[in-house]
Protein backbone atom coordinates (compact mmCIF):
# COMPACT_ATOMS: atom_id res chain seq x y z
CA UNK A 1 0.00 0.00 0.00
CA UNK A 2 1.53 3.50 -0.72
CA UNK A 3 -0.22 6.31 0.89
CA UNK A 4 0.50 9.91 0.02
CA UNK A 5 -0.26 12.11 2.98
CA UNK A 6 -0.41 15.94 2.22
CA UNK A 7 2.11 15.86 -0.18
CA UNK A 8 3.36 18.81 -1.98
CA UNK A 9 5.57 19.76 -4.24
CA UNK A 10 7.07 22.94 -5.30
CA UNK A 11 10.26 23.31 -7.41
CA UNK A 12 12.80 25.88 -6.65
CA UNK A 13 11.49 28.91 -9.05
CA UNK A 14 8.43 28.90 -7.56
CA UNK A 15 5.79 26.24 -9.50
CA UNK A 16 3.74 24.11 -7.44
CA UNK A 17 3.44 20.97 -9.10
CA UNK A 18 2.00 18.98 -6.86
CA UNK A 19 -0.71 20.46 -4.07
CA UNK A 20 -1.33 19.16 -1.32
CA UNK A 21 -2.56 14.92 -2.56
CA UNK A 22 -3.58 13.07 -0.33
CA UNK A 23 -4.73 9.18 -1.73
CA UNK A 24 -3.59 5.87 -0.99
CA UNK A 25 -3.12 3.07 -3.62
CA UNK A 26 -4.13 0.04 -2.56
CA UNK A 27 -2.00 -3.29 -2.43
CA UNK A 28 -2.63 -5.07 -5.63
CA UNK A 29 -4.58 -2.94 -7.29
CA UNK A 30 -3.54 -0.44 -10.30
CA UNK A 31 -4.06 3.08 -9.24
CA UNK A 32 -4.40 5.57 -12.73
CA UNK A 33 -3.04 9.22 -12.08
CA UNK A 34 -4.66 11.03 -14.84
CA UNK A 35 -4.94 14.82 -16.15
CA UNK A 36 -3.61 17.06 -19.02
CA UNK A 37 0.00 17.97 -19.39
CA UNK A 38 1.81 19.67 -16.40
CA UNK A 39 -0.04 18.60 -13.87
CA UNK A 40 2.02 17.12 -11.55
CA UNK A 41 1.59 13.12 -12.45
CA UNK A 42 5.23 12.65 -13.39
CA UNK A 43 6.33 14.59 -9.98
CA UNK A 44 4.16 12.45 -8.48
CA UNK A 45 5.05 9.22 -9.36
CA UNK A 46 8.88 10.12 -8.93
CA UNK A 47 8.33 11.53 -5.26
CA UNK A 48 7.22 7.89 -4.33
CA UNK A 49 10.66 6.50 -5.12
CA UNK A 50 12.23 9.22 -4.09
CA UNK A 51 13.48 10.70 -7.39
CA UNK A 52 12.09 13.96 -6.56
CA UNK A 53 11.74 15.19 -2.84
CA UNK A 54 8.57 16.35 -1.71
CA UNK A 55 8.34 20.03 -0.14
CA UNK A 56 6.19 19.01 2.67
CA UNK A 57 4.06 16.22 3.20
CA UNK A 58 4.65 12.36 3.70
CA UNK A 59 4.79 9.31 1.63
CA UNK A 60 4.99 5.58 3.13
CA UNK A 61 5.14 1.96 1.96
CA UNK A 62 3.30 -0.50 3.61
CA UNK A 63 3.10 2.09 6.73
CA UNK A 64 6.76 2.77 6.58
CA UNK A 65 8.16 6.74 5.73
CA UNK A 66 10.32 6.26 2.81
CA UNK A 67 11.97 9.59 3.63
CA UNK A 68 13.62 7.31 6.77
CA UNK A 69 14.71 4.98 4.01
CA UNK A 70 18.48 4.36 1.97
CA UNK A 71 17.14 5.95 -1.32
CA UNK A 72 19.28 2.85 -3.63
CA UNK A 73 17.67 0.43 -1.68
CA UNK A 74 14.08 1.98 -2.20
CA UNK A 75 14.73 2.17 -5.93
CA UNK A 76 15.88 -1.41 -6.37
CA UNK A 77 12.77 -2.28 -4.50
CA UNK A 78 10.49 -0.69 -6.73
CA UNK A 79 10.22 -1.17 -10.60
CA UNK A 80 9.90 1.88 -12.81
CA UNK A 81 9.13 1.99 -16.36
CA UNK A 82 10.02 5.63 -17.76
CA UNK A 83 8.62 7.14 -20.16
CA UNK A 84 9.42 6.05 -24.11
CA UNK A 85 11.22 3.22 -22.52
CA UNK A 86 14.17 4.59 -20.99
CA UNK A 87 16.42 1.72 -22.07
CA UNK A 88 20.25 2.07 -22.56
CA UNK A 89 21.15 2.11 -25.69
CA UNK A 90 24.57 0.62 -24.84
CA UNK A 91 23.00 -2.73 -23.86
CA UNK A 92 21.59 -5.45 -25.53
CA UNK A 93 17.85 -6.06 -24.78
CA UNK A 94 19.18 -9.37 -21.76
CA UNK A 95 21.49 -6.92 -20.23
CA UNK A 96 19.04 -4.07 -20.02
CA UNK A 97 15.98 -6.55 -18.16
CA UNK A 98 19.16 -7.90 -16.14
CA UNK A 99 20.05 -4.28 -14.78
CA UNK A 100 18.38 -4.41 -11.17
CA UNK A 101 19.81 -8.18 -10.60
CA UNK A 102 22.71 -6.69 -11.46
CA UNK A 103 22.72 -3.92 -9.11
CA UNK A 104 21.43 -6.06 -6.33
CA UNK A 105 24.86 -8.67 -7.05
CA UNK A 106 22.71 -11.49 -8.19
CA UNK A 107 24.80 -14.62 -9.76
CA UNK A 108 25.13 -14.23 -13.29
CA UNK A 109 23.40 -17.51 -14.78
CA UNK A 110 20.63 -16.34 -12.02
CA UNK A 111 20.49 -13.07 -13.89
CA UNK A 112 20.63 -14.58 -17.26
CA UNK A 113 17.86 -17.03 -16.49
CA UNK A 114 15.93 -14.55 -14.46
CA UNK A 115 16.16 -12.12 -17.86
CA UNK A 116 15.24 -14.64 -20.12
CA UNK A 117 11.93 -15.80 -18.24
CA UNK A 118 11.10 -12.16 -18.43
CA UNK A 119 11.37 -11.85 -22.15
CA UNK A 120 9.03 -14.60 -22.39
CA UNK A 121 6.39 -13.16 -19.86
CA UNK A 122 5.83 -10.04 -21.53
CA UNK A 123 5.60 -11.29 -24.70
CA UNK A 124 9.26 -11.39 -26.80
CA UNK A 125 10.78 -13.34 -28.56
CA UNK A 126 14.07 -14.94 -27.45
CA UNK A 127 16.02 -14.00 -30.41
CA UNK A 128 15.56 -10.01 -29.63
CA UNK A 129 18.00 -11.43 -26.04
CA UNK A 130 20.71 -9.93 -28.24
CA UNK A 131 19.42 -7.63 -30.28
CA UNK A 132 20.13 -3.39 -28.91
CA UNK A 133 17.57 -1.22 -28.38
CA UNK A 134 17.64 0.58 -31.94
CA UNK A 135 16.97 -2.51 -33.28
CA UNK A 136 13.34 -3.03 -31.78
CA UNK A 137 10.07 -1.30 -32.98
CA UNK A 138 8.17 1.27 -29.96
CA UNK A 139 6.12 -1.82 -28.77
CA UNK A 140 9.03 -4.13 -28.45
CA UNK A 141 11.02 -1.42 -26.68
CA UNK A 142 8.19 -0.63 -24.37
CA UNK A 143 8.08 -4.69 -23.25
CA UNK A 144 11.23 -4.28 -22.62
CA UNK A 145 10.98 -1.71 -20.70
CA UNK A 146 8.63 -3.29 -18.44
CA UNK A 147 9.93 -6.86 -18.06
CA UNK A 148 13.25 -4.59 -17.15
CA UNK A 149 10.97 -2.90 -14.21
CA UNK A 150 9.94 -6.95 -13.32
CA UNK A 151 13.46 -8.35 -13.24
CA UNK A 152 14.06 -7.88 -9.27
CA UNK A 153 9.93 -9.23 -8.85
CA UNK A 154 9.18 -5.72 -7.04
CA UNK A 155 5.99 -5.73 -5.26
CA UNK A 156 5.57 -2.23 -6.25
CA UNK A 157 5.70 -0.90 -9.84
CA UNK A 158 5.78 2.83 -11.21
CA UNK A 159 4.84 3.49 -14.90
CA UNK A 160 5.04 6.89 -16.26
CA UNK A 161 2.68 6.82 -19.58
CA UNK A 162 4.14 3.85 -20.49
CA UNK A 163 2.35 2.75 -23.97
CA UNK A 164 2.03 6.26 -24.76
CA UNK A 165 4.41 6.34 -27.63
CA UNK A 166 3.38 3.70 -30.04
CA UNK A 167 0.17 3.25 -32.41
CA UNK A 168 -3.24 2.76 -30.89
CA UNK A 169 -2.77 -0.88 -32.49
CA UNK A 170 -0.06 -1.98 -30.34
CA UNK A 171 -0.76 0.34 -27.44
CA UNK A 172 -4.05 -1.57 -27.19
CA UNK A 173 -2.66 -4.80 -27.33
CA UNK A 174 0.06 -3.72 -25.19
CA UNK A 175 -2.45 -2.89 -22.63
CA UNK A 176 -3.85 -6.27 -23.05
CA UNK A 177 -1.00 -8.42 -22.61
CA UNK A 178 -0.33 -5.84 -19.33
CA UNK A 179 -3.76 -6.74 -17.78
CA UNK A 180 -3.55 -10.16 -18.36
CA UNK A 181 0.20 -9.94 -16.82
CA UNK A 182 -1.04 -8.20 -13.75
CA UNK A 183 -4.19 -11.04 -13.11
CA UNK A 184 -0.61 -13.24 -12.56
CA UNK A 185 1.26 -11.33 -10.59
CA UNK A 186 -0.91 -9.10 -8.60
CA UNK A 187 1.39 -5.81 -8.11
CA UNK A 188 1.06 -2.54 -6.36
CA UNK A 189 0.94 -0.41 -9.41
CA UNK A 190 0.66 3.23 -9.70
CA UNK A 191 0.52 3.89 -13.30
CA UNK A 192 0.62 7.53 -15.49
CA UNK A 193 -1.47 8.70 -18.21
CA UNK A 194 -2.90 11.59 -19.96
CA UNK A 195 -5.67 9.77 -22.18
CA UNK A 196 -8.38 8.90 -20.11
CA UNK A 197 -9.63 5.65 -22.33
CA UNK A 198 -6.56 4.10 -21.07
CA UNK A 199 -6.96 5.12 -17.97
CA UNK A 200 -10.69 4.07 -17.40
CA UNK A 201 -9.30 0.98 -19.08
CA UNK A 202 -6.47 -0.19 -16.85
CA UNK A 203 -7.38 1.30 -13.44
CA UNK A 204 -9.22 -0.68 -10.27
CA UNK A 205 -8.98 3.13 -9.13
CA UNK A 206 -8.30 6.45 -11.01
CA UNK A 207 -7.66 9.66 -9.40
CA UNK A 208 -7.44 12.82 -11.88
CA UNK A 209 -5.62 15.68 -11.06
CA UNK A 210 -5.91 19.23 -12.59
CA UNK A 211 -3.34 21.65 -13.30
CA UNK A 212 -1.47 22.79 -9.94
CA UNK A 213 -1.13 19.60 -8.90
CA UNK A 214 -4.65 19.31 -7.33
CA UNK A 215 -6.77 15.93 -6.40
CA UNK A 216 -9.94 16.84 -8.54
CA UNK A 217 -11.47 13.13 -7.88
CA UNK A 218 -10.80 9.87 -7.22
CA UNK A 219 -12.60 6.81 -7.45
CA UNK A 220 -13.29 3.34 -9.32
CA UNK A 221 -13.61 3.84 -13.56
CA UNK A 222 -17.58 3.13 -13.60
CA UNK A 223 -18.30 5.51 -10.83
CA UNK A 224 -16.22 8.64 -12.14
CA UNK A 225 -18.30 8.30 -15.85
CA UNK A 226 -21.33 7.82 -13.94
CA UNK A 227 -20.75 10.85 -11.33
CA UNK A 228 -18.14 13.31 -12.08
CA UNK A 229 -17.33 15.55 -9.27
CA UNK A 230 -17.29 18.95 -11.26
CA UNK A 231 -17.35 20.26 -15.21
CA UNK A 232 -13.27 19.72 -15.16
CA UNK A 233 -13.76 16.37 -14.45
CA UNK A 234 -16.76 16.00 -16.87
CA UNK A 235 -14.49 17.53 -19.70
CA UNK A 236 -11.85 15.53 -18.97
CA UNK A 237 -13.34 12.38 -19.06
CA UNK A 238 -15.49 13.04 -22.21
CA UNK A 239 -18.24 13.42 -24.35
CA UNK A 240 -18.92 9.70 -24.95
CA UNK A 241 -18.49 8.97 -21.41
CA UNK A 242 -22.31 7.01 -20.95
CA UNK A 243 -21.45 4.85 -24.08
CA UNK A 244 -17.80 3.97 -22.42
CA UNK A 245 -19.60 3.28 -19.23
CA UNK A 246 -21.30 0.41 -20.88
CA UNK A 247 -18.13 -1.45 -20.55
CA UNK A 248 -18.71 -1.58 -16.56
CA UNK A 249 -21.90 -3.37 -16.78
CA UNK A 250 -21.85 -6.74 -16.34
CA UNK A 251 -23.72 -8.32 -19.61
CA UNK A 252 -26.80 -9.67 -18.90
CA UNK A 253 -28.14 -12.63 -20.87
CA UNK A 254 -28.55 -11.56 -24.25
CA UNK A 255 -31.42 -12.38 -26.78
CA UNK A 256 -29.66 -14.56 -29.11
CA UNK A 257 -30.94 -14.91 -32.54
CA UNK A 258 -29.73 -17.80 -34.39
CA UNK A 259 -27.81 -17.09 -37.43
CA UNK A 260 -27.86 -19.25 -40.76
CA UNK A 261 -24.15 -19.65 -41.72
CA UNK A 262 -21.78 -21.19 -44.95
CA UNK A 263 -18.26 -22.56 -44.47
CA UNK A 264 -15.46 -20.83 -46.45
CA UNK A 265 -15.14 -22.19 -49.41
CA UNK A 266 -18.58 -23.41 -49.84
CA UNK A 267 -21.29 -22.07 -52.11
CA UNK A 268 -24.15 -19.20 -51.20
CA UNK A 269 -26.00 -20.22 -54.24
CA UNK A 270 -29.45 -19.89 -53.72
CA UNK A 271 -29.60 -18.30 -50.58
CA UNK A 272 -32.03 -15.77 -50.60
CA UNK A 273 -31.16 -13.60 -47.93
CA UNK A 274 -29.33 -10.09 -48.43
CA UNK A 275 -26.01 -10.60 -46.22
CA UNK A 276 -24.87 -14.58 -44.96
CA UNK A 277 -21.94 -14.82 -41.67
CA UNK A 278 -19.30 -17.06 -43.01
CA UNK A 279 -17.60 -19.14 -40.48
CA UNK A 280 -14.24 -20.91 -40.85
CA UNK A 281 -14.44 -25.33 -40.09
CA UNK A 282 -14.68 -24.51 -36.21
CA UNK A 283 -17.58 -22.18 -36.47
CA UNK A 284 -15.69 -19.23 -35.93
CA UNK A 285 -16.98 -16.20 -37.37
CA UNK A 286 -15.13 -14.57 -40.67
CA UNK A 287 -17.08 -12.00 -41.83
CA UNK A 288 -20.14 -11.33 -44.22
CA UNK A 289 -21.00 -12.06 -47.65
CA UNK A 290 -23.39 -10.62 -49.98
CA UNK A 291 -25.11 -14.28 -51.74
CA UNK A 292 -26.96 -11.80 -54.51
CA UNK A 293 -23.29 -10.30 -55.56
CA UNK A 294 -21.72 -13.78 -55.53
CA UNK A 295 -21.73 -17.18 -57.45
CA UNK A 296 -19.71 -20.35 -56.54
CA UNK A 297 -17.28 -21.15 -53.42
CA UNK A 298 -16.90 -17.85 -50.34
CA UNK A 299 -13.55 -16.83 -51.31
CA UNK A 300 -11.37 -15.10 -47.76
CA UNK A 301 -11.49 -12.44 -50.19
CA UNK A 302 -15.31 -12.45 -50.98
CA UNK A 303 -15.90 -11.37 -46.75
CA UNK A 304 -16.86 -8.08 -45.29
CA UNK A 305 -14.60 -7.89 -42.17
CA UNK A 306 -16.07 -4.61 -40.87
CA UNK A 307 -18.09 -5.44 -38.07
CA UNK A 308 -16.73 -6.18 -34.73
CA UNK A 309 -16.91 -9.47 -32.76
CA UNK A 310 -18.23 -9.47 -29.17
CA UNK A 311 -17.82 -12.29 -26.39
CA UNK A 312 -21.49 -13.15 -25.09
CA UNK A 313 -19.73 -12.73 -21.43
CA UNK A 314 -17.89 -9.17 -22.61
CA UNK A 315 -19.65 -5.76 -21.81
CA UNK A 316 -22.88 -3.99 -22.91
CA UNK A 317 -20.15 -1.59 -24.56
CA UNK A 318 -18.54 -5.00 -26.58
CA UNK A 319 -22.37 -6.07 -27.87
CA UNK A 320 -23.61 -2.56 -28.91
CA UNK A 321 -20.80 -1.93 -31.02
CA UNK A 322 -20.69 -5.48 -32.45
CA UNK A 323 -24.49 -4.34 -33.78
CA UNK A 324 -23.81 -0.98 -35.16
CA UNK A 325 -20.61 -2.18 -36.70
CA UNK A 326 -21.84 -5.17 -38.61
CA UNK A 327 -22.60 -3.90 -42.16
CA UNK A 328 -25.91 -6.36 -41.77
CA UNK A 329 -27.23 -4.96 -38.51
CA UNK A 330 -26.80 -7.77 -37.15
CA UNK A 331 -24.66 -7.94 -34.12
CA UNK A 332 -22.29 -11.25 -34.06
CA UNK A 333 -21.29 -12.54 -30.45
CA UNK A 334 -19.16 -15.20 -29.68
CA UNK A 335 -18.65 -17.81 -26.82
CA UNK A 336 -15.42 -17.49 -24.92
CA UNK A 337 -13.52 -19.52 -27.43
CA UNK A 338 -14.58 -17.70 -30.38
CA UNK A 339 -17.21 -19.89 -31.38
CA UNK A 340 -20.03 -18.38 -33.05
CA UNK A 341 -23.27 -18.56 -30.65
CA UNK A 342 -25.25 -15.99 -32.17
CA UNK A 343 -26.76 -12.42 -33.04
CA UNK A 344 -28.16 -9.42 -32.18
CA UNK A 345 -29.19 -6.12 -33.30
CA UNK A 346 -28.77 -2.87 -31.27
CA UNK A 347 -32.30 -1.86 -30.65
CA UNK A 348 -31.91 -4.97 -27.93
CA UNK A 349 -28.95 -3.86 -26.16
CA UNK A 350 -30.47 -0.74 -25.98
CA UNK A 351 -33.53 -2.52 -24.26
CA UNK A 352 -31.08 -4.17 -21.84
CA UNK A 353 -29.41 -1.01 -20.71
CA UNK A 354 -32.67 0.47 -20.30
CA UNK A 355 -33.48 -2.35 -17.92
CA UNK A 356 -30.44 -1.79 -16.17
CA UNK A 357 -29.47 0.22 -13.20
CA UNK A 358 -26.87 3.33 -13.68
CA UNK A 359 -23.67 2.63 -11.62
CA UNK A 360 -24.84 3.86 -8.34
CA UNK A 361 -22.90 4.93 -4.55
CA UNK A 362 -23.11 1.50 -3.53
CA UNK A 363 -20.53 0.72 -6.20
CA UNK A 364 -18.52 3.51 -5.41
CA UNK A 365 -18.29 3.39 -1.97
CA UNK A 366 -17.45 -0.97 -1.94
CA UNK A 367 -14.47 0.74 -3.73
CA UNK A 368 -13.46 3.28 -1.42
CA UNK A 369 -13.77 0.40 1.39
CA UNK A 370 -11.28 -1.68 0.01
CA UNK A 371 -9.00 1.12 -1.32
CA UNK A 372 -9.15 4.35 -0.31
CA UNK A 373 -11.11 7.75 1.11
CA UNK A 374 -10.33 9.97 -1.27
CA UNK A 375 -14.09 10.83 -2.76
CA UNK A 376 -14.44 12.60 0.71
CA UNK A 377 -11.16 14.69 -0.32
CA UNK A 378 -12.72 15.76 -3.43
CA UNK A 379 -11.70 19.69 -4.09
CA UNK A 380 -14.75 22.09 -5.02
CA UNK B 1 65.81 9.59 -51.80
CA UNK B 2 68.75 7.82 -50.86
CA UNK B 3 68.71 9.92 -47.59
CA UNK B 4 66.22 7.83 -46.35
CA UNK B 5 67.78 4.66 -47.82
CA UNK B 6 70.61 5.31 -45.37
CA UNK B 7 69.24 7.02 -42.59
CA UNK B 8 66.20 4.42 -42.12
CA UNK B 9 67.50 3.37 -38.54
CA UNK B 10 67.27 7.16 -37.37
CA UNK B 11 64.15 7.80 -38.57
CA UNK B 12 62.59 4.80 -36.69
CA UNK B 13 64.30 5.50 -33.60
CA UNK B 14 63.18 9.65 -34.19
CA UNK B 15 59.66 8.29 -34.88
CA UNK B 16 59.70 6.08 -31.41
CA UNK B 17 60.67 9.25 -29.31
CA UNK B 18 58.04 11.08 -31.18
CA UNK B 19 55.18 8.34 -30.44
CA UNK B 20 55.95 8.20 -26.81
CA UNK B 21 56.44 12.17 -26.49
CA UNK B 22 52.41 12.51 -28.33
CA UNK B 23 51.21 9.01 -26.55
CA UNK B 24 52.11 9.00 -23.20
CA UNK B 25 50.24 12.90 -23.19
CA UNK B 26 47.15 11.78 -24.53
CA UNK B 27 46.82 9.09 -22.01
CA UNK B 28 47.48 11.04 -19.29
CA UNK B 29 44.96 14.51 -20.54
CA UNK B 30 42.82 11.42 -20.72
CA UNK B 31 42.79 10.66 -17.11
CA UNK B 32 42.84 14.08 -16.04
CA UNK B 33 40.23 15.65 -17.97
CA UNK B 34 37.91 12.67 -16.94
CA UNK B 35 37.08 13.96 -13.88
CA UNK B 36 37.82 17.83 -14.59
CA UNK B 37 34.76 17.06 -17.04
CA UNK B 38 32.52 14.83 -14.97
CA UNK B 39 32.69 18.05 -12.60
CA UNK B 40 32.28 20.77 -15.16
CA UNK B 41 29.09 18.72 -15.84
CA UNK B 42 27.95 18.15 -12.43
CA UNK B 43 28.22 21.69 -10.97
CA UNK B 44 27.52 23.94 -13.58
CA UNK B 45 29.10 26.94 -12.27
CA UNK B 46 32.53 25.05 -12.49
CA UNK B 47 31.68 24.71 -16.91
CA UNK B 48 32.39 28.22 -18.00
CA UNK B 49 35.23 28.79 -15.50
CA UNK B 50 36.90 25.59 -16.65
CA UNK B 51 36.09 25.93 -20.58
CA UNK B 52 37.78 29.24 -20.07
CA UNK B 53 40.93 28.34 -18.11
CA UNK B 54 41.48 25.13 -20.65
CA UNK B 55 40.77 27.82 -23.72
CA UNK B 56 43.34 29.99 -22.20
CA UNK B 57 46.19 27.40 -22.00
CA UNK B 58 45.68 26.55 -25.44
CA UNK B 59 46.72 29.63 -26.69
CA UNK B 60 50.04 29.26 -24.84
CA UNK B 61 52.69 29.09 -27.93
CA UNK B 62 54.23 25.73 -27.20
CA UNK B 63 57.39 26.92 -27.76
CA UNK B 64 56.77 29.02 -24.55
CA UNK B 65 55.56 26.54 -22.77
CA UNK B 66 58.22 24.07 -23.25
CA UNK B 67 61.24 26.91 -21.91
CA UNK B 68 58.58 27.62 -19.00
CA UNK B 69 58.46 23.47 -17.65
CA UNK B 70 62.24 23.39 -16.26
CA UNK B 71 61.52 26.35 -14.14
CA UNK B 72 58.61 25.47 -13.22
CA UNK B 73 59.25 21.71 -12.94
CA UNK B 74 62.71 21.96 -11.59
CA UNK B 75 63.84 19.08 -13.74
CA UNK B 76 66.61 19.42 -16.88
CA UNK B 77 66.55 21.84 -19.53
CA UNK B 78 66.82 18.79 -22.09
CA UNK B 79 64.78 16.67 -20.08
CA UNK B 80 61.73 14.81 -22.22
CA UNK B 81 59.87 15.16 -19.05
CA UNK B 82 58.97 18.85 -19.72
CA UNK B 83 57.63 17.93 -23.46
CA UNK B 84 55.36 15.16 -21.65
CA UNK B 85 54.22 17.68 -19.13
CA UNK B 86 53.65 20.50 -21.61
CA UNK B 87 51.84 18.45 -23.76
CA UNK B 88 49.59 16.91 -21.27
CA UNK B 89 48.59 20.27 -20.28
CA UNK B 90 47.48 20.95 -23.96
CA UNK B 91 45.59 18.02 -24.03
CA UNK B 92 43.63 18.18 -21.12
CA UNK B 93 42.84 21.81 -21.98
CA UNK B 94 41.46 20.17 -25.38
CA UNK B 95 39.79 17.25 -23.74
CA UNK B 96 37.56 18.97 -20.69
CA UNK B 97 35.17 20.40 -22.98
CA UNK B 98 35.00 17.25 -24.85
CA UNK B 99 34.59 15.35 -21.61
CA UNK B 100 31.73 17.44 -20.30
CA UNK B 101 30.03 17.53 -23.98
CA UNK B 102 30.38 13.77 -24.07
CA UNK B 103 28.91 13.45 -20.38
CA UNK B 104 25.98 15.98 -21.42
CA UNK B 105 25.32 14.06 -24.98
CA UNK B 106 23.89 11.14 -23.05
CA UNK B 107 20.35 11.54 -23.27
CA UNK B 108 18.20 12.83 -20.05
CA UNK B 109 15.88 9.93 -19.93
CA UNK B 110 18.55 7.03 -20.01
CA UNK B 111 19.63 9.23 -16.96
CA UNK B 112 16.62 9.33 -15.42
CA UNK B 113 15.94 5.32 -15.73
CA UNK B 114 19.47 4.36 -14.24
CA UNK B 115 18.74 6.65 -11.44
CA UNK B 116 15.33 5.09 -11.16
CA UNK B 117 16.65 1.24 -11.01
CA UNK B 118 19.22 2.72 -8.35
CA UNK B 119 21.90 3.60 -9.98
CA UNK B 120 24.56 5.59 -7.68
CA UNK B 121 27.75 7.63 -8.29
CA UNK B 122 30.82 5.59 -9.77
CA UNK B 123 28.39 2.87 -11.32
CA UNK B 124 26.18 4.82 -12.90
CA UNK B 125 29.58 6.97 -14.14
CA UNK B 126 31.62 4.01 -15.45
CA UNK B 127 28.29 1.84 -16.43
CA UNK B 128 25.98 4.36 -18.10
CA UNK B 129 27.25 7.95 -18.66
CA UNK B 130 30.41 7.08 -19.52
CA UNK B 131 30.21 4.35 -22.16
CA UNK B 132 27.46 6.70 -23.98
CA UNK B 133 29.61 9.58 -24.11
CA UNK B 134 32.26 7.84 -25.77
CA UNK B 135 31.64 8.54 -29.46
CA UNK B 136 31.64 12.26 -28.41
CA UNK B 137 34.95 11.84 -26.19
CA UNK B 138 36.74 9.38 -29.45
CA UNK B 139 36.05 12.67 -31.76
CA UNK B 140 37.76 14.80 -29.27
CA UNK B 141 40.82 12.72 -28.48
CA UNK B 142 41.28 12.04 -32.16
CA UNK B 143 41.70 16.06 -32.83
CA UNK B 144 43.94 15.85 -29.66
CA UNK B 145 46.39 12.98 -30.91
CA UNK B 146 46.77 14.84 -34.38
CA UNK B 147 47.13 18.34 -32.62
CA UNK B 148 50.02 16.66 -30.20
CA UNK B 149 51.37 14.65 -33.55
CA UNK B 150 52.16 18.14 -34.55
CA UNK B 151 52.92 20.29 -31.61
CA UNK B 152 55.77 17.99 -30.32
CA UNK B 153 57.91 18.36 -33.24
CA UNK B 154 58.22 22.16 -32.02
CA UNK B 155 60.30 20.15 -29.29
CA UNK B 156 63.46 20.01 -31.25
CA UNK B 157 63.99 23.48 -30.69
CA UNK B 158 64.68 22.75 -26.91
CA UNK B 159 66.88 20.09 -27.95
CA UNK B 160 63.98 16.98 -27.28
CA UNK B 161 64.65 14.61 -30.03
CA UNK B 162 61.87 13.36 -32.08
CA UNK B 163 60.67 13.49 -35.86
CA UNK B 164 60.74 17.50 -35.82
CA UNK B 165 64.36 16.47 -35.48
CA UNK B 166 64.26 15.91 -39.34
CA UNK B 167 62.65 19.28 -40.28
CA UNK B 168 65.06 21.40 -38.49
CA UNK B 169 68.58 19.21 -39.53
CA UNK B 170 67.03 19.56 -43.37
CA UNK B 171 66.42 22.82 -43.13
CA UNK B 172 69.87 23.69 -41.64
CA UNK B 173 71.97 21.74 -44.34
CA UNK B 174 69.25 22.03 -47.66
CA UNK B 175 68.57 18.41 -47.54
CA UNK B 176 65.09 18.47 -49.06
CA UNK B 177 64.72 14.37 -48.48
CA UNK B 178 65.12 14.65 -45.12
CA UNK B 179 62.86 17.48 -44.68
CA UNK B 180 59.89 15.81 -46.88
CA UNK B 181 60.87 12.57 -44.48
CA UNK B 182 59.85 14.23 -41.51
CA UNK B 183 56.87 15.76 -43.07
CA UNK B 184 55.63 12.35 -44.45
CA UNK B 185 56.60 10.60 -41.49
CA UNK B 186 54.01 13.14 -39.01
CA UNK B 187 51.80 12.46 -41.23
CA UNK B 188 51.82 8.69 -41.19
CA UNK B 189 51.86 8.74 -37.31
CA UNK B 190 49.30 11.01 -37.07
CA UNK B 191 47.38 8.58 -39.14
CA UNK B 192 48.17 5.63 -36.97
CA UNK B 193 46.80 6.89 -34.27
CA UNK B 194 43.70 8.45 -35.49
CA UNK B 195 43.23 4.73 -37.00
CA UNK B 196 43.71 2.98 -33.07
CA UNK B 197 41.29 5.45 -31.79
CA UNK B 198 38.81 4.66 -34.53
CA UNK B 199 39.60 1.17 -34.13
CA UNK B 200 39.15 0.97 -29.80
CA UNK B 201 35.98 3.37 -30.91
CA UNK B 202 34.77 1.38 -32.42
CA UNK B 203 35.40 -1.78 -30.30
CA UNK B 204 33.93 -0.02 -27.24
CA UNK B 205 31.09 0.82 -29.01
CA UNK B 206 29.22 -2.57 -30.63
CA UNK B 207 25.92 -1.18 -30.21
CA UNK B 208 26.68 2.05 -32.86
CA UNK B 209 27.50 -0.61 -35.60
CA UNK B 210 24.24 -2.24 -35.81
CA UNK B 211 21.89 1.15 -36.09
CA UNK B 212 19.94 1.19 -38.98
CA UNK B 213 20.67 -3.00 -39.23
CA UNK B 214 17.17 -3.71 -38.30
CA UNK B 215 15.68 0.02 -39.05
CA UNK B 216 13.17 -1.27 -36.64
CA UNK B 217 13.04 2.41 -34.64
CA UNK B 218 9.82 4.19 -33.89
N1 LIG C 1 12.69 20.17 -12.48
C1 LIG C 1 11.69 21.06 -12.54
N2 LIG C 1 11.89 22.34 -12.17
C2 LIG C 1 10.89 23.25 -12.22
N3 LIG C 1 9.63 22.97 -12.59
C3 LIG C 1 9.36 21.70 -12.96
C4 LIG C 1 10.36 20.67 -12.95
N4 LIG C 1 9.80 19.52 -13.36
C5 LIG C 1 8.52 19.80 -13.62
N5 LIG C 1 8.23 21.11 -13.38
C6 LIG C 1 6.92 21.76 -13.51
O1 LIG C 1 6.01 21.11 -12.64
C7 LIG C 1 4.76 20.93 -13.28
C8 LIG C 1 4.39 19.46 -13.28
O2 LIG C 1 5.33 18.74 -14.07
P1 LIG C 1 5.17 17.18 -14.33
O3 LIG C 1 6.33 16.77 -15.16
O4 LIG C 1 4.97 16.49 -13.05
O5 LIG C 1 3.84 17.14 -15.19
P2 LIG C 1 3.12 15.91 -15.91
O6 LIG C 1 1.75 15.86 -15.37
O7 LIG C 1 3.94 14.70 -15.81
O8 LIG C 1 3.06 16.44 -17.40
P3 LIG C 1 3.17 15.62 -18.78
O9 LIG C 1 1.85 14.98 -19.00
O10 LIG C 1 3.42 16.71 -19.77
O11 LIG C 1 4.31 14.67 -18.64
C9 LIG C 1 4.88 21.54 -14.65
O12 LIG C 1 4.34 22.84 -14.60
C10 LIG C 1 6.36 21.58 -14.90
O13 LIG C 1 6.70 22.67 -15.71
MG1 LIG D 1 5.01 13.43 -17.24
Amino acid sequence: MIRFDGVTKQYPGGTVAVDDLTFTAPTGKITVLVGPSGCGKTTSLRMINRMIEPTKGTISLDGQDTSRMNEADLRRGIGYVIQHAGLFPHRTVLDNVGTVPRLLGWDKKKIAERSRELLSRVGLAPELADRYPSQLSGGQQQRVGVARALAADPPVMLMDEPFSAVDPVVREQLQDAFLELQGELGKTIVFVTHDIDEAIKLGDQVAVLRVGGILAQISDPAYLLAHPVDDFVADFVGKDRGYRSLQFQPTPRLPLASERTVVVGETVDGIGAPWVLVVDDQHRPLGWVEPSRLSGAVAPEDLHRGGTVARASGSLRGALDAALSSPSRRGVIVDDSGELVGTVRAHQVLELIESADRPDEDLADSFAEAGSDGRREDSS
Amino acid sequence: MTWVNDHWGDIFTLARSHVWLAGIPLVLGLLIALPLGWAARRWSRLYPVLISASGLLYTIPSLALFVLMPIILGTKVLDPVNVVVAMTVYTVALLVRTVADGLSSVPDHVLQAARAMGYRGFRRFFGVELPLAVPVIAAGLRVAAVSNVSIVSVASLIGVAQLGNLLTDGYDRFITAEIVAGIVACVVLALVFDGLILLGQRLLTPWLRVRGAAGARS
